[in-house]
Parts: structure tokens; sequence; C-alpha cells
């Protein structure tokens, strides 16, 4: 039985895609056969984050034009068998596709993967109405801040109105530092404001960045971060498996974390 | 143990930032959810004071009247402070069904109601 999963957040920044391109791999390498989709048509990124920008040839938007076969659209990640990426177009914009046909075709990708994980746009106009269409769950992604909270939860309305009632949240970019100054909402401050089940804790992490540069998701580190590992957690809490969730505490780098990660990346 | 407890004694005070963001979204939330114009709300407001009105005399200076999110559901919140119940001939209702209700006029409940719907 696949699943067809929405990464949504209605604001933009607050780590959609990197999360998407992170998720997709981590289930990969869990063995399932994942395909991850950029619903973001004219703005897509989703290439890039995972180093597979150059080897782009058909998007979706010629599979649904009937210009290509949807085999031949899906870029396959060489580092992660079992992963692939059908891209969006770059040079159309979000009223390219109507929501009939991206349902369409979700429903051709879930009948060859385990997982098709689509990567919304931020906003909630036709792109997310797109996104949305084919999708039978939702991963509301969110960081600990007012504007991002209030978004999910305009989301929220949006998605249960579309028909999604599985929706589970992810917080992002949490610093746990700040929590415990009393600077940044807590997770359980998130949790009990939008009142949606919790299935990931992700910390804030510098290493995004330094991925995204090199185009190589963070779940494929052989020292994963503390964000790659909290990635590998929501990927296996997908699979069915209970994971706790660590303490605040653990989930900021310690003094010897740090220096042990940067003697691994700089000496070793 | 001992500073996690530090931690959690200084980091719930209700001044922090933390608080104050916690706090403001429900307030936002509750707004976003019911979808209430400010001109309905208002507008429910003053129907609803001139219900209470006709019983009791208000205290106009500690007068509440939001709504709040708790949760999943949305609840009004109105805290209305009674300086004097009313006789019953002021309320303008004659006939009681045998009820009599006897108030001292001094010592008046100040007491909030919380009007909720879940279902909002």
């Amino acid at each position: 039985m696949s699943r067809v999963i929405v990464v949504t957040s209605g604001k933009g920044g607050v780590g959609k895609t990197t999360l998407t391109a992170n998720l997709g791999t981590a289930l990969a390498r869990l063995g399932r056969s994942v395909v991850v989709v950029d619903a973001d048509f004219g703005l897509r990124n989703l290439d890039l984050l995972l180093g597979l920008e150059n080897r782009v040839v058909y998007t979706a938007l010629e599979v649904i034009a009937g210009e290509c076969r949807l085999e031949q659209a899906l870029v396959k990640d060489k580092r992660t068998p079992n992963l692939a990426l059908l891209p969006a177009a770059q040079t159309r914009n979000k009223t390219a596709v109507n929501p009939d046909q991206m349902r369409q075709l979700m429903e051709k990708l879930a009948s060859s993967h385990d997982y098709v994980l689509i990567d919304c746009p931020a906003g909630i106009e036709q792109g997310f109405r797109n996104a949305v269409a084919g999708a039978t769950e939702a991963l509301l992604v969110t960081t600990p801040e007012v504007s991002a909270v209030r978004d999910a939860d305009r989301v929220v309305g949006l998605l249960e109105a579309a028909g999604i009632s599985s929706i589970q949240l992810i917080v992002n970019r949490l610093r746990p530092d700040m929590v415990t100054a009393g600077q940044m909402m807590a997770v359980e401050d998130v949790v009990e404001v939008l009142a949606i089940p919790l299935v990931g804790i992700i910390p804030e992490d510098r290493e995004v960045i330094v991925s995204t540069n090199k185009g190589e998701p963070l779940v494929l580190s052989a020292n994963p971060t503390l964000a790659a590992q909290a990635i590998q957690r929501i990927a296996r809490r997908l699979e069915g498996e209970t994971v706790e969730f660590p303490k605040l505490a653990s989930l900021g780098e310690s003094f010897w974390e740090k220096a042990k990660r940067f003697l691994n990346q700089k000496v070793f | 143990m001992l500073l996690d407890f530090l931690d959690q004694l200084f980091s719930r005070h209700s001044g922090s930032s933390r608080e104050q963001a916690k706090q403001r979204l429900k307030l936002i939330l509750a707004h976003d959810r019911a979808d209430l114009t400010p001109a309905a709300l208002e507008s429910m407001r003053l129907e609803i004071l001139g219900v209470v009105s006709r019983y009791v005399e208000l205290d106009s200076e500690g007068l509440q009247f939001h709504l709040a999110a708790e949760g999943g559901t949305t609840a009004l919140i109105a805290n209305l402070p009674i300086r004097r119940v009313k006789p019953l001939a002021e309320t303008g209702l004659n006939s009681c069904e045998g009820e009599n209700p006897q108030q001292d006029p001094g010592a008046a409940p100040s007491e909030g109601g919380h009007l909720s719907s879940p279902s909002l």
C-alpha cells in the first residue's frame, strides 16, 4: 500500500524542500522505493538540493501533456538507489497544470512506488491546490515562530477541507538554547496551539547550508548531524516504528560533540 | 536535575518572549479560525452586553470580550464584572412564575462568564 504525502507549510522558508529531499533519501535508505515530486512549478529547487539539476530532461509538465512517458521524466538518484525525482517545469508558472492532472499523475506514481513525497510550494493558491490534490496524507512543517505557526494553522483548515485527515506536525529549526532561555516557543507550545500530532523535531543546523551548496542531502553523511538524525527518526516513525523524542538538551550539540564532528570532518 | 528545575523556573515566567509568542498566537488563531469580521464581533459584543445589562449593571472598566484558541477548539471568553444586580422592577420582567429573586444590591457577585463553542 503506497502512501502519497504532501509536505506543506503555508509560509515559505521553513524548510519544506530541504525536508522533502532528506526525508525521501532517508526512506529510500530504509529500503523503500520513493519518488519525490517537485510541485513548485516556476520556482523549482528540489533538483538542486538533491544535486540532480544537471540530469533533468523532462518535467511533470511534459508527462501531463503526453510529450513523454512518466519513466522518462523520472530522474534516478545514483547515490541513493530506490530514490527518484519528478521535476517541476521551471519555465512555466503554477497555472500550467490543474488539480485533476496532478491527481492522475500521483495515482500513476503511487502504483509503482512505496512513497510519493510532494514538495508543496509556499502559499495557499493554485500551487497549493495542485500539490495537495493527489495526496492522502500531509506533513505540516513549521518553525517555532508566530508567523510560521499562524500560517500552518491556516493550512490545517485547507488540508481538512481538501479531505486530507491525516496531518502530522514537524517542528523545524528549533534552537534548544533559545527555548531554555525563554526566547523561543518550545515544541510543546506549538503542539498545544496547533493541536496536531507531532512526528518530528528538527534542530537548527548550519550544515543545511553546506549540504545545499553541495547538493548532497544531510542524511547521506557518514557522520550525520543532529538534524540529519532527527530526519532519520521521522522516516522510521513514518514506517510505523515507535521512536522516542529526545530531550530538549540533547538536541543541542555539546562542546565535545561539536569538537568531535569538527575533527571527523577536517582531520580524519 | 537541579539545573533542569532552574531552567524551568526561569524560562516559564510570563514576561518571556516565548510566553508572549504563545499568548499572541492563541488570540490571533482564535480570530483566524472563527473567521468573524471585526464588525460582526463588535455587533455580537454589543448585543450580548445589551442583554446582560437588562439584568445587571456592568462595570465598564473591567469588561473583557475576546476569542481564544485552546487546542483544537475556539472559545468566546467574556468577562463581565457585575457592579450591581438590578432589582426585578428595573429589568422590565413583571411575571416571574412564583420565583422571587431577592437580591441584595450591595453584595453583587463579580464573576466572569464563559461562553464556549467547541464547534467553531
